[in-house]
């Protein structure tokens, strides 16, 4: 299904742009070279030759020696919306994301009260349409009010416009109840997206288990708590061949596990987050709250290896934020105590750019892929940039230097684990289903032709 | 030095410098009066988020004993009770404009947080289970006069290492002064990954008299609740240190308060080679010289002669 098919979005101008002499590179669709991206009534229409691109009244941008990126796809953000507004609502957090160069996120469900029932969608569906800058679309949980007991209604959650469900910051602790939800999955589909966790064993750790958490006298929370419920659900999956979605892998036993199932044939797929990918548990010494205290933990250097591994070999298949903002009074407070949760959408590209791309690590294509390979779990259209398709368009100067939090956020908070940062890599326009987006402040787009 | 947050932040020599401030007081101690004008005029705020006899007590008599103007806050029956934040708290009380803030605190990190938000020297009088550098110098100190140096010398910390802020603190104080350290117990209460700090882990008292120091920590009755231990008897029965398994060269600590015939056998508690009592009185020693260090540390030391200043009145108007 494509883009606004299953999303909503604010109606808005179709873009009629040429980006003049932009580095084009989709790996998916194959295309890597310099072009004339003409995009005509919010479409794809060419991929002309450098400098020949025509169209009758659209804007010429002149992107020479700038990226242009299929835009991301981020299927897992925290818009806490209804109940804690003060720290995102649609608005602003689709804003967020449409300045990280994305065309379409999934907004999470453990909202309070969480988003159980079809006229929660439908109110938020509504929002959507109202003020959403890009593409978003809205999770339901699993279980009524995210108390792991009983079943949403969702049959009639996916006849409101529910993407998939999740329970996303709590795991489903009973087996029983997880079995049931994967058996129900086959009356109405959505693939069902796990925070994988054990409640017994995280019990109140705050950071991952291991010698930093010794050091400090913090309580951990070992790797096994995420890989066993991972192998359980699984192996839950396999029996009843159902579609799963692992939320966030942190450890490097998780990956195990997430590649033995799907050597297996298990309906699977698997996210990381860009801070999981760039950070170790080694940052959690300075005490800072703000910015390395989010579950799951930061972990060892070890785990962050693997997940760079499994993002290469494609066990882990997708780059997912879990853009998780909280106001400065959550976070002011000793370590322990603090709410877990960063920020993300608007540094995820350039901070992975920064941290793996410059040095080697990964190469551009691989980022660029992973960046809108969260679409596919949730049988959403990938963005692409082969003619024809709807325009979904990340620009991005690579050269670019910046401070992360010097101008600002457009998130309404500010807890981004990239705080301070000097990155590289900047998105300089997003389009999002045929709409400009996004178009940082300092960059103007230039006249018509 | 400005605060004192973690024993980790300090070097040998820090160190060494409050153990040789503290020997100073020490002699003051012997005096009638046993009052020096150092810090006169100056407030010192004592901020304890959790109970505390012997740690509050010395902290408060040592700013005294240094002269300063004192204000204790107990989180109890103050306006933490009605909500407040730490944060709110610690400016509320940064507008009397104190010299310094010794706090205790039930998370990791409080004391160096507060430290962020106020012009005050900050004391970290126990976060969490993180540290607790007081305890660690005033044992350091306790031992230093014994033997004079910890250099080579072999110490024990058995217990309830995993919930021991003491632990980690001294583990690293005591490995700092040159002391080689190996940590005992049960593998539930032993945190993973601690071998990392450079010490050794064993789970037996076996060659227990290997060790010229033996430190006992605090066994808690809710811990075999948690299914740390079966039992507070079995617990005993493993892991208590008793005279049998003591030689009589051994010195014997304990942070306090003991739990009498769980970690320690009453016979050993009342044992000579037991340092425990030299430990309380080592702690209003090391407390006004941390005091010292961090409020006149950068001044030429006040040399504390007989007679000087003890108990002479400041005139009206002079500064103090």
């Amino acid at each position: 299904m494509s883009l606004t098919e299953t999303l909503d979005v604010r109606p808005g101008e179709d873009a009629n742009l040429i980006l003049r002499r932009a580095t084009v590179l989709d790996p998916v669709a194959g295309i890597d070279g310099v072009h004339d991206v003409v995009i005509r009534d919010g479409a794809i229409a060419a991929l002309a030759a450098p400098g020949e691109g025509t169209a009758e009244g659209a804007e010429i941008v002149d992107a020479e020696g700038m990226h242009a990126f299929p835009a991301f796809f981020d299927p897992h953000v925290h818009l806490r919306t209804p109940g804690h507004e003060h720290k995102e609502d649609v608005e602003t957090g689709t804003r967020s994301a449409a300045a990280g160069g994305y065309c379409g996120i999934l907004a999470m469900a453990n909202t309070e009260p969480p988003v159980s029932t079809a006229a929660d969608v439908s109110a938020l569906r509504e929002q959507a349409r109202a003020g959403a800058s890009i593409p978003v679309g809205f999770m339901a949980t699993v279980t009524r009010d995210m108390k792991g007991e009983e079943l949403t209604e969702m049959v009639e959650l996916r006849e409101a416009g529910a993407v998939g469900f999740t329970d996303d910051g709590l795991p489903i602790a009973s087996a029983r109840v997880m079995l049931r939800a994967l058996q129900y999955q086959r009356l109405c589909g959505g693939t069902i997206a796990l925070h994988e966790e054990d409640p017994e064993l995280s019990g109140a750790g705050v950071m991952h288990e291991g010698p930093v958490s010794a050091a400090l006298g913090l309580a951990g929370v070992p790797s096994v708590s995420e890989s066993t419920m991972i192998a359980r659900d699984a192996a839950l999956a396999a029996y009843e061949n159902a579609r799963i979605h692992v939320q966030h892998l942190s450890a490097a036993e998780s990956v195990e596990v997430v590649r033995a199932a799907k050597a297996a044939g298990v309906k699977i797929s698997a996210e990381a987050s860009p801070h999981h990918l760039c950070l170790t548990d080694e940052e959690v010494r300075s005490l800072d709250p703000h910015r390395f205290k989010m579950n799951p933990p930061l972990r060892r250097e070890s785990d962050r290896q693997a997940l760079i591994e499994a993002l290469r070999d494609g066990t882990i298949e997708c780059i997912a934020t879990d853009h998780a903002p909280h106001q400065a009074e959550e976070k002011d407070v000793p370590f322990e105590q603090a709410a877990m949760g960063v920020t993300g959408l608007e540094t995820a590209f350039a901070a992975l750019h920064t941290e793996l791309v410059l040095p080697g690590t990964i190469e551009l294509s691989l980022l660029v892929e992973r960046l809108a390979g969260g679409a596919a779990p949730f049988e959403i259209e990938r963005p692409s940039l082969a003619p024809g398709s709807e325009a979904n368009v990340a620009l991005c100067d690579l050269a670019a230097e910046w401070t992360v939090g010097e101008d600002g956020y457009e998130s309404r908070s500010q807890n981004s684990w990239c705080g301070g940062k000097a990155l590289t890599g900047r998105v300089m326009v997003t389009i999002a289903a045929g709409q400009v987006a996004f178009r940082l402040r300092s960059f103007s787009l230039g006249v018509a032709a | 030095m400005k605060h004192l947050l973690a024993i980790e932040q300090l070097s040998r020599e820090e160190i060494e410098a409050i153990l040789d401030r503290a020997e100073s007081f020490a002699e003051v101690g012997r005096r009638d009066i046993k009052k020096v004008p150092t810090l006169r005029g100056r407030t010192v705020v004592t901020l304890f988020y959790e109970s505390s006899t012997r740690t509050s007590s010395s902290f408060e008599l040592a700013a005294k004993r240094l002269s300063a103007d004192l204000v204790s806050v107990k989180a109890a029956g103050s306006s933490v009770d009605k909500g407040e934040s730490l944060k709110d708290t610690v400016a509320t009380l940064s507008a009397y404009d104190p010299a310094a803030i010794v706090i205790r605190h039930p998370h990791a990190g409080a004391a160096q947080m507060v430290a962020g938000w106020t012009a005050a020297s900050v004391v970290n009088a126990g976060d969490g289970k993180h540290e607790h550098p007081s305890q660690a110098l005033l044992d350091v100190y306790t031992l230093r006069r014994r033997l004079g140096s910890l250099e080579g010398t072999r110490i024990w910390i058995v217990g309830d290492v995993l919930h021991s802020r003491v632990a980690r603190s001294n583990l690293i104080a005591f490995q700092r002064m040159g002391a080689e350290v190996t940590v005992c117990g049960p593998p539930t209460l032993i945190p993973r990954g601690i071998e990392e700090l450079g010490c050794e882990v064993t789970h037996s008292l076996e060659r227990i008299g290997e060790a010229e120091v033996v430190y006992a920590l605090r066994m808690q009755q809710e811990r075999m609740r948690e299914s740390f231990v079966p039992s507070l008897r079995e617990y005993a029965a493993t892991f208590q240190i008793d005279t049998r398994k003591l030689n009589p060269r051994q010195l014997l600590m304990h942070p306090g308060p003991v739990n009498r015939g769980v970690e320690l056998s009453g016979e050993a508690i009342d044992s000579p080679q037991s340092l425990i009592t030299e430990q309380v009185a080592a702690g209003l020693v090391v407390r006004m010289a941390i005091l010292y260090e961090l409020l006149a540390g950068g001044e030429r030391p006040t040399p504390i002669s007989e007679g000087e200043g003890a108990g002479r009145p400041t005139p009206i108007g002079q500064p103090a």
